[in-house]
């Protein structure tokens, strides 16, 4: 009956108990918010690549090999000569090799030059291969494959033309190599979504008038001649490695980083992404650390409403006082008050969360390649909704230890 | 005290008195501090008693001081032969839930309560006067079905009724549970002078139908002759005033 009638003041009191119970929830919704994006972005970063072994690459940092080889982020110091690769590859420890060159670029998205055993051996989230959507695999010299957002954005389909520009962000574009939309790869909430990926060979090939980052003036190879001519690459700029067994992993990073004939660097995928994310954590911890500012100042401003609530209530609590409340039942009464607004205001916050995904899911996986899942509650959020009501039980005991006070002065004759 | 055999018994001491306070003295702290002391005051089973005073001769301190939301410096209240002053706060508090029945001038009912929750309400502080009510609703509805309340009022909120249908409400809130002594708090200050003849009707006969008794505070000497006893303030407690 008492909790009836709590519920009863609380509707009674609609206007500024739904303010508070909207501004609980708005920063409850926050929080979730902020909670999901986390860990969705940590998943789908730590989807980035899986199945590989080790990354190889010139000597650099781990986390900046990582970055540009896996995710297109900066630059390589330098290439890995063909020889090098061939070493690597022709070791018996390495089950499959992948060449990856970097360097070029269509439009805003990056060119990537390698072999068809990159799509047998790339493997994302949990050990997923990539799919075509649309296509087949390049076959011909001049053939590319490009990611789904690069698809989206431009609007290509298969047999559309592309040129492709020299470095990035240049104006410099190949234009007498034009190349063929062969495929189009499903997405994958990687960057591999915004890659255009041609052979080794097709990388050579457009390079073939050019030196030093300028079209030799005057020269035009034709194509016909292009295609005679040997395109075996001279050099790339990093390799996906798989070993034949995973024991070996550790051996071969160690053959590899002391190789003598050229400064290589081998990462351990996994741990070079801990790293980055250690750093990009950081940032992380804060989003987390304001949002959950926000939900204690939404708090305080229910502790401020009980509080300013009060002085209108001691009627209210004259009479319970009368018929033999104890100013102990009064600050009860407050505290429960204080926690069934608050509940109500970790659910809206929940419903709130769920409502803002099933609108934003689409929206942020096509921008930023970030798939949140719409899951059931975990049991992390069932701990911070029940964190809230905790909080609003303590954040109230305040003014219910003045209501409390009140009553004992008060008792059943409200002085004013 | 001792009273001489030849000398007749006074009314309140024939009667088991319900009510009696003995050398009670109680002080408001602080400097402007106002303090009321009774030598003796009681009231019998099943007697009214009206008592009489004006404003500021200290009967809501009165009042505290029999429902036990204060406690004397020094001296005894008994109700229904308990000395509440040993009583813990939280026990007077239970003691007051079982024993007395509170009517106020007016803002009696909790507004956003239905009127049926109204007068349950006692009961959910006073488990042995629940015990006496038996089936809870049914004497509420009985209550104010004797009250003159339509039973179509037991589910409205209180603050959908009128002033003379919420005193009414208080007053079957009071006798819920048949509690020995009922405390009001001029009840009728709020009604028109024709509503508190029929109120005060009301409250007389359904005091007696309980085997209640009746301490009603008021400032309207006119009401005083339906009551067994008047009592003013000043004849029975002293003020006392800090000195400026």
């Amino acid at each position: 009956m008492i909790f009836r009638l709590a519920i009863a003041s609380l509707a009674a009191r609609a206007l500024t108990v739904g303010m508070t119970i909207l501004a609980i929830g708005l920063s409850v919704a926050l929080f979730l918010g902020v909670e999901k994006v986390r860990t969705g972005a940590k998943a789908s970063f730590a989807d980035t690549i899986s199945g590989t072994d080790l990354i190889v690459g010139a000597r650099s940092g781990s986390v900046q090999l990582l970055l540009y080889s896996v995710f297109r982020i900066g630059n390589a110091t330098n290439n890995v000569t063909w020889q090098s690769y061939q070493d690597i590859a022709a070791r018996p420890d390495v089950d499959w090799i992948v060449p990856i060159s970097l360097g070029d670029s269509h439009r805003q998205f990056r060119v990537m030059g390698t072999s068809q055993a990159f799509f047998e051996h790339y493997r994302y989230r949990q050990g997923r291969a990539l799919e075509m959507a649309e296509g087949v695999v390049m076959a011909d010299l001049f053939d590319t494959v490009i990611g789904a957002d690069v698809a989206a954005t431009l609007g290509y389909t298969v047999d559309d033309p592309i040129i492709v520009a020299h470095g990035l962000a240049s104006f410099a574009e190949h234009k007498d190599q034009p190349f063929r939309v062969s495929g189009v790869l499903a997405k994958t909430g990687t960057p591999v979504d915004r890659t255009v990926i041609v052979s080794m060979e097709a990388i050579e090939a457009i390079h073939v008038d050019w030196q030093g980052g300028a079209q030799i003036p005057g020269q035009s190879t034709p194509v016909e001649v292009i295609r005679g001519m040997d395109l075996t690459p001279q050099a790339v700029t990093a390799a996906l490695v798989g070993v034949e067994s995973p024991l070996q992993t550790f051996a071969l990073q160690r053959a590899i980083n002391e190789y003598s004939q050229e400064p290589l660097l081998a990462i351990l995928p996994g741990v070079a992404l801990q790293e980055l994310w250690g750093i990009v954590g950081i940032a992380e911890t804060a989003l987390l650390a304001v949002s959950a500012m926000v939900v204690v100042t939404a708090l305080i401003g229910m502790m401020a409403t009980i509080f300013s609530s009060l002085n209108e209530r001691r009627r209210e609590m004259a009479i319970f006082r009368a018929m033999g409340a104890t100013p102990a039942t009064i600050l009860g009464l407050l505290v429960l008050e204080a926690m069934v607004t608050a509940a109500v205001g970790a659910v809206l916050g929940l419903a709130l969360l769920y409502a803002g995904l099933t609108i934003a899911q689409p929206m942020v996986d096509s921008a930023f390649g970030l798939w949140l899942p719409i899951e059931p509650p975990a049991l992390r959020e069932i701990w911070v909704m029940l964190a809230v009501v905790g909080a609003s039980a303590i954040v109230s005991f305040i003014p219910a230890v003045r209501a409390y006070r009140l009553s004992l002065a008060d008792g059943m004759m409200v002085k004013t | 005290m001792t009273r001489p055999p030849w000398t007749c018994a006074t009314f309140s001491e024939v009667m088991q008195p319900i009510l009696k306070l003995s050398g009670a003295r109680f002080r408001w702290p602080g400097r402007a501090g106002f303090g009321l002391s009774v030598a003796d005051f009681a009231v019998g089973s099943g007697e009214t008693v009206m008592l009489l005073g004006e404003s500021g001769s200290g009967k809501s301190t009165l009042l505290s001081l029999i429902c036990g939301t204060i406690l004397p410096d020094r001296g005894s209240i008994e109700i229904a032969g308990t000395d509440i002053t040993r009583l813990s706060g939280s026990g007077r508090d239970r003691f007051r839930a079982e024993q007395i029945g509170v009517i106020f001038q007016q803002f009696n009912l909790l507004p956003f309560g239905t009127v049926m929750d109204n007068i349950l309400l006692p009961l959910r502080f006073a488990p042995e006067r629940r015990k006496r009510a038996g089936e809870a609703k049914d004497a509420a509805q009985t209550l104010c079905t004797a009250l003159g309340l339509p039973e179509a009022v037991l589910g409205a909120k209180a603050n959908a009724l009128s002033v003379g249908q919420q005193q009414r409400d208080a007053v079957a809130r009071a006798l819920i549970g048949q509690p020995p002594l009922i405390i009001a708090d001029e009840p009728t200050s709020a009604l028109d002078a024709d509503s508190q003849a029929a109120f005060l009707e009301l409250l007389f006969q359904q005091t007696s139908a309980h085997g209640a008794s009746l301490l009603m505070v008021s400032h309207d000497a006119r009401l005083g002759d339906r009551f067994d006893r008047v009592v003013r303030m000043e004849e029975i407690a002293a003020i006392e005033r800090a000195v400026a």
